[in-house]
C-alpha cells in the first residue's frame, strides 16, 4: 500500500530509535505524551514501543472522542433511538460503548432500530431512502471528523430533506490538551501532536503549548515510523533546549490547516458554553452544537433528550489515565473488574482508550526491547 | 479522531459535483472531495480519506523528502555501524 | 441535574472486591499481568439478560455463551474439547459428528450462496477432525416468499459442492416460517465422517516447537460479505474462498504423521483459533505478522475500515499445527493442492507465556492477539 508500507520498515527503525537512545541524557527520565488515541492504536498494534530506550515513556492522552462521552450522553442517543419510527445511525466505535443500561448492541437486541455506518453520507441516504422515518446521526468525534458532519448538514439542507437530523457531540482538542497542561499531578516533557485533527486546524493552535508552557510539539502521522520519527523530533529540541512547534507530518498537513473545513463548521456549529468529558470533568468551550439556523437538523432542539447526568463509579480512575498520571495496569481496577466486555471508565471503552488499547495489545512481559546497536556513545 | 487512509482518485462521477471515486489497493468508494473546493485533486493524485470524506490532499514531494530522511538516516546509521564494526577488527 | 449510577458497574465492582481478597492487589505490572489471567481463568457467567450479535460472531462473547449455557447443560467428556467436531466410538468404528446452521445474508454473493458454505463447513469441519466426510443432512428454514428459483439455485449449488466433496445428502427437513423471519432462508446441516487413522489430532496437543501453518490468504470471505451487504459503498473485486477442503487435508495427513491440529477459520478468523489453541495446550503461540497471506484487495479494505483481517471469518482456510520438524513437508503438501497455493508457516508454539498469543508486527515490535469480544466493527477513530 502506497504512502502506509514505506513508513512501516523494520530496518528505518533501528536507526531512528538509535538516534533516539543517543539523545537521552544519562539518568533522565522523558515522558512524552501522545494526544490521539489514533496514535495510542498504532503505538500497541505495531508494539512500537520496543524500540524505545527506559528512558522514555509515552503516555496516553485524552484523544479519544468515543471514550469521553458520558454515558449519560449514551442514555440520551439511545432513549433518541428508541423513540417511534426512528432509525439511529452511528459510526463502529461506539456500538458498543455502555450507557448506564446497555450500548447500542443492547438497544439493538432489545429492538431498537440503530444502524452502523461508515460515513454521514451514507446516514444521509438512509433518509432519502425512508422518508417515513426520521434518521438521526449519531455525530462524534473531533475536529478531523466535524467537518464531514457540517458537510453533510449542508448537503441536507441543500436537499430539503425533512426526517434527518444529527445528534452533535463533536468535541475540541485544544481545550483538552490545556486541561492535561494545567493539571498540578503531571510532568510532561513534549507533546506528539494529533495528525488528523491538524489537517483541519494546522498547526498553529498548538503554538501556546511551546510559546507558554515551554513544552515542544511535533505533529506526527500514524504510521509507525511517522511516530518513531516524531519522537526523534522531539528529543532533538529537548536536547537542543528549543520549545517548538513542528510538522513531522508534510505529505498530509498544512500548517494553516484546510479552510474549507474550518469554514464548513464554523457555517454550521458553534462553540457549547461548557461541556462534560468523562473522566476530565466540565470543560469550557470544548464542544460543537449546531447553530440556530440549522435546528431544524439538530436532534437535541427537535427532541427531548432526558439530560440526566451519570456518575462515575468511585472506583473508577480514568481521569487520572487520562491524564497520563497512572499507566493503565496501575489502575486498581484494570483487568480485573473493568475490561474490554464490561468496560468501567472510558479508558476501557474504546479499542484506541490507553487502557483497552494495553489489555487487548500490550498486556504482556515486556522483555522484548529491540536490539539497537547505538553507534556513538 | 485519526483512521485516515491514503487513497487515488480514480475518477469524478459525471454529475455529481464533489464526488469522486477513489481506490485504495484495488477496493474502491464514492468519497466527497468538496473540502478540497479552493483546490480539487485531479485523477492520479492522491487524498486523505475519513469517514467517506478527503480530508487534504497527500503531497508526493513531501512524502519523498520524508522518505528520503528516512533512507538517510538508515544508511548513515548502516554506515556508522559498518565503520564500528571494522574499527572492532582491527 | 441529577445523578444516576450505573448498576451493572455495581455488580462488575463487586466481584472485583471477592477477587481481590483473594490476593492482595499490588501494583507491580507483572503481579497485576497474573491477577489478570486468573481472573480471566474463572467460571465464565453470561452477564446481559438478552442475546445480542456479539454472542454470534466467534469471539469471547461466543465463548462464553457456550461454556455459560450450552456446555454447562450438556457437559460430558464427548462435547468438553469443543472442537469443530465430536469423536465418537460407536461398535469399534472411530466417526465424527459435527452440525452447522447458516445463516448468511445476502443469500448470493461473489464465489457462491449459502449453499456452498452448507455443505462446504460441513465437510470441511468434518475434515480437520481428521475424517473422512461421508453423509450430510441438510434442514431448512424458509421465509414465505422466497422465490423458488432462488431455492433451486441454492440446491443446485448444495448438489455440486457435494459432489466435488464426495458426500451426499441423505435426509433432511423443510418448515416455512412467516415473511419477515428467517432472512430469505436458513440452512443448518449435520455431518458424518468415519477416522480412518490412528491419529489423536486435537488443540491440547499442540507443544513448544510446533510449527503453526496457514493455508491460504485470510480474510477473502468475510471482507467479501461485508461488502456485498451493500451497506458500506465500497466496491472491490473479491470472492467468498467456500471450498470442500477434505482433498487438501487427506494428502496433508498421507504425507506428513507429525499434524497435531486443524482448525477450519471461519467466525472469528485466524486469530480466534490462535487463542483457542495456546488456552488448550496450556502453550504460547508467536506468530509474524508479515508472514500471514492477505491479498492486496482485503488489506485495501480492511485498512480503509479499521479492522483486522486476522479476525475476519474466512470459508476454506485451514490452520494446522504440525511438528516443527516436518513443518517444510506440511507447506509442500498443502501447496500440491489448488486450495493451498499460498500456504505458509505463520508462527510456531512456544513455552512462553502460555495461553497468550504474540504478534511480532511487520515494523518489528511485538503484541498481543487477544480474542475480541464480538465482531471486528469499522472504526474511524
Amino acid at each position: 500500500m502506497r504512502f502506509v508500507d514505506e513508513f512501516r520498515s523494520a530496518e528505518k527503525a533501528r536507526a531512528l530509535a538509535a538516534r533516539i537512545t543517543e539523545l537521552c541524557e544519562p539518568g533522565r527520565q522523558y515522558k512524552l505524551m501522545e494526544v490521539c488515541g489514533g496514535h495510542t492504536h498504532t503505538i500497541y498494534k505495531h508494539g512500537l514501543e520496543d524500540y524505545l530506550p527506559e528512558a522514555i515513556t509515552l503516555v496516553h492522552g485524552p484523544g479519544c472522542p468515543v471514550c469521553v462521552i458520558p454515558m449519560g450522553r449514551v442514555d440520551d442517543a439511545i432513549h433518541l433511538a428508541s423513540q417511534p419510527d426512528t432509525i439511529m445511525t452511528s459510526f463502529g466505535d461506539m456500538m458498543r460503548v455502555p450507557g448506564s443500561h446497555g450500548s447500542f448492541f443492547d438497544a439493538k437486541a432489545n429492538g431498537t432500530d440503530i444502524r452502523m455506518v461508515y460515513s454521514p453520507l451514507d446516514s444521509l441516504k438512509i433518509a432519502r431512502q425512508n422518508p417515513g422515518k426520521r434518521v438521526v446521526f449519531m455525530a462524534i468525534g473531533f475536529e478531523t471528523t466535524t467537518p464531514s458532519t457540517a458537510m453533510t448538514v449542508l448537503r441536507a439542507k441543500a436537499e430539503g430533506l425533512e426526517n434527518f437530523s444529527v445528534f452533535c457531540n463533536h468535541v475540541t482538542i485544544i481545550p483538552a490538551i490545556k486541561a492535561i497542561l494545567d493539571s498540578p499531578d503531571l510532568r510532561l516533557d513534549g507533546f506528539i501532536g494529533p495528525g488528523h485533527v491538524s489537517t483541519v486546524i494546522g498547526c498553529r493552535p498548538y503554538e501556546f503549548i511551546a510559546a507558554g508552557y515551554g513544552k515542544p510539539v511535533v505533529v506526527a502521522g500514524f504510521e509507525p515510523l511517522d511516530i518513531l520519527q516524531s519522537i526523534y523530533m522531539l528529543m532533538r529540541q529537548l536536547s537542543e533546549g528549543r520549545s517548538e512547534v513542528e510538522n513531522q507530518y508534510t505529505r498530509v498537513v498544512p500548517w494553516d490547516g484546510n479552510l474549507a473545513a474550518l469554514t464548513a463548521i464554523n457555517q454550521v456549529m458553534e462553540l457549547r458554553p461548557y461541556f462534560e468529558w468523562r473522566g476530565l470533568g466540565f470543560i469550557t468551550h470544548s464542544a460543537m452544537r449546531l447553530r440556530d439556523g440549522f435546528r431544524a437538523f439538530d436532534a437535541e432542539a427537535l427532541f427531548e433528550v432526558p439530560g440526566v447526568r451519570v456518575a462515575d463509579p468511585k472506583a473508577c480512575q480514568c481521569g487520572e489515565v487520562l491524564k497520563g498520571v497512572l499507566k493503565p495496569w496501575e489502575c486498581k481496577v484494570f483487568g480485573t473488574a473493568c475490561t474490554p466486555e464490561t468496560p468501567i471508565g472510558t479508558c476501557m471503552v474504546s479499542p484506541e482508550g490507553a487502557c483497552a488499547a494495553y489489555y487487548n495489545y500490550g498486556r504482556m512481559n515486556r522483555h522484548r526491547v529491540v536490539e539497537v546497536e547505538v553507534s556513538r556513545p | 479522531m485519526c483512521l485516515g487512509i491514503p487513497g487515488e482518485v480514480v475518477e469524478f462521477l459525471p454529475d455529481q459535483a464533489d464526488l469522486a471515486r477513489v481506490d485504495v489497493s484495488g477496493v474502491r468508494r464514492v468519497i466527497n472531495i468538496g473540502l478540497l473546493a479552493d483546490d480539487p485533486p485531479e485523477p492520479g493524485e492522491w487524498v486523505l480519506i475519513h469517514v467517506g470524506f478527503a480530508l487534504s490532499k497527500i503531497d508526493e514531494s513531501e512524502a519523498a523528502a520524508a522518505l528520503q530522511f528516512l533512507e538517510g538516516i538508515g544508511q548513515a546509521y548502516a554506515d556508522e555501524l559498518a565503520a564500528l564494526a571494522e574499527s572492532r577488527i582491527e | 441535574m441529577s445523578d444516576r449510577r450505573a448498576s451493572w458497574v455495581d455488580e462488575a465492582l463487586r466481584e472485583h472486591e471477592e477477587h481481590a481478597a483473594a490476593g492482595a492487589v499490588s501494583d507491580r505490572e507483572q503481579q497485576v499481568l497474573d491477577r489478570i489471567d486468573r481472573a480471566r481463568r474463572r467460571r465464565p457467567r453470561i452477564r446481559e439478560e438478552r442475546i445480542t450479535m456479539s454472542h454470534g460472531a466467534g469471539g469471547k462473547a461466543s465463548r462464553t455463551l457456550t461454556e455459560a449455557v450450552f456446555l454447562d447443560a450438556f457437559r460430558n467428556p464427548l462435547l468438553e474439547p469443543l472442537e469443530d467436531a465430536a469423536l465418537l466410538q460407536v461398535n469399534g468404528s472411530r466417526l465424527a459428528l459435527t452440525t452447522d446452521s447458516y445463516v448468511v445474508s445476502p443469500l448470493f454473493f461473489p464465489g457462491g450462496n449459502i449453499g456452498d458454505l452448507a455443505v462446504n463447513g460441513t465437510v470441511n469441519d468434518l475434515s480437520v477432525a481428521g475424517a473422512t466426510p461421508l453423509y450430510l443432512s441438510a434442514g431448512f428454514v424458509l421465509e414465505e416468499g422466497l422465490p423458488v428459483a432462488d431455492l433451486t439455485a441454492i440446491v443446485a449449488s448444495m448438489q455440486a459442492a457435494a459432489a466435488a466433496a464426495g458426500v451426499q445428502v441423505v435426509t433432511g427437513d423443510t418448515k416455512v416460517v412467516e415473511r419477515g423471519k428467517a432472512d430469505g432462508c436458513y440452512i443448518n446441516t449435520a455431518g458424518v465422517g468415519v477416522v480412518e487413522h490412528d491419529l489423536a489430532l486435537g488443540a491440547a496437543t499442540a507443544r513448544p516447537g510446533d510449527a503453526v501453518i496457514v493455508s491460504g490468504p485470510v480474510g477473502d470471505h468475510g471482507v467479501t460479505i461485508m461488502l456485498a451487504r451493500g451497506e458500506l459503498d465500497i466496491e472491490a473485486d473479491l470472492s467468498s474462498d467456500t471450498a470442500p477442503m477434505n482433498g487438501m487435508i487427506a494428502g496433508l495427513l498421507a504425507a506428513v504423521p507429525g499434524v497435531r491440529a486443524m482448525r477450519d477459520a471461519t467466525r472469528g478468523g485466524v486469530a480466534t483459533i490462535l487463542n483457542e489453541v495456546a488456552v488448550a495446550a496450556g502453550v504460547g503461540v508467536m506468530v509474524e505478522e508479515d508472514q500471514i497471506p492477505v491479498r492486496t484487495q482485503v488489506r485495501g479494505a480492511a485498512e480503509l475500515l479499521g479492522i483486522d483481517p486476522m479476525y475476519v471469518a474466512c470459508e476454506g482456510r485451514l490452520v494446522a499445527i504440525v511438528d516443527g520438524q516436518q513443518s517444510d513437508l506440511a507447506v509442500a503438501a498443502l501447496r500440491a493442492d489448488p486450495l493451498g497455493e499460498q500456504a505458509a508457516v505463520i508462527g510456531r508454539v512456544t513455552a512462553d507465556q502460555p495461553g497468550i498469543v504474540l504478534l511480532k508486527t511487520a515494523f518489528g515490535g511485538t503484541r498481543i492477539v487477544d480474542l475480541l469480544v464480538g465482531d471486528p466493527l469499522p472504526r474511524i477513530c
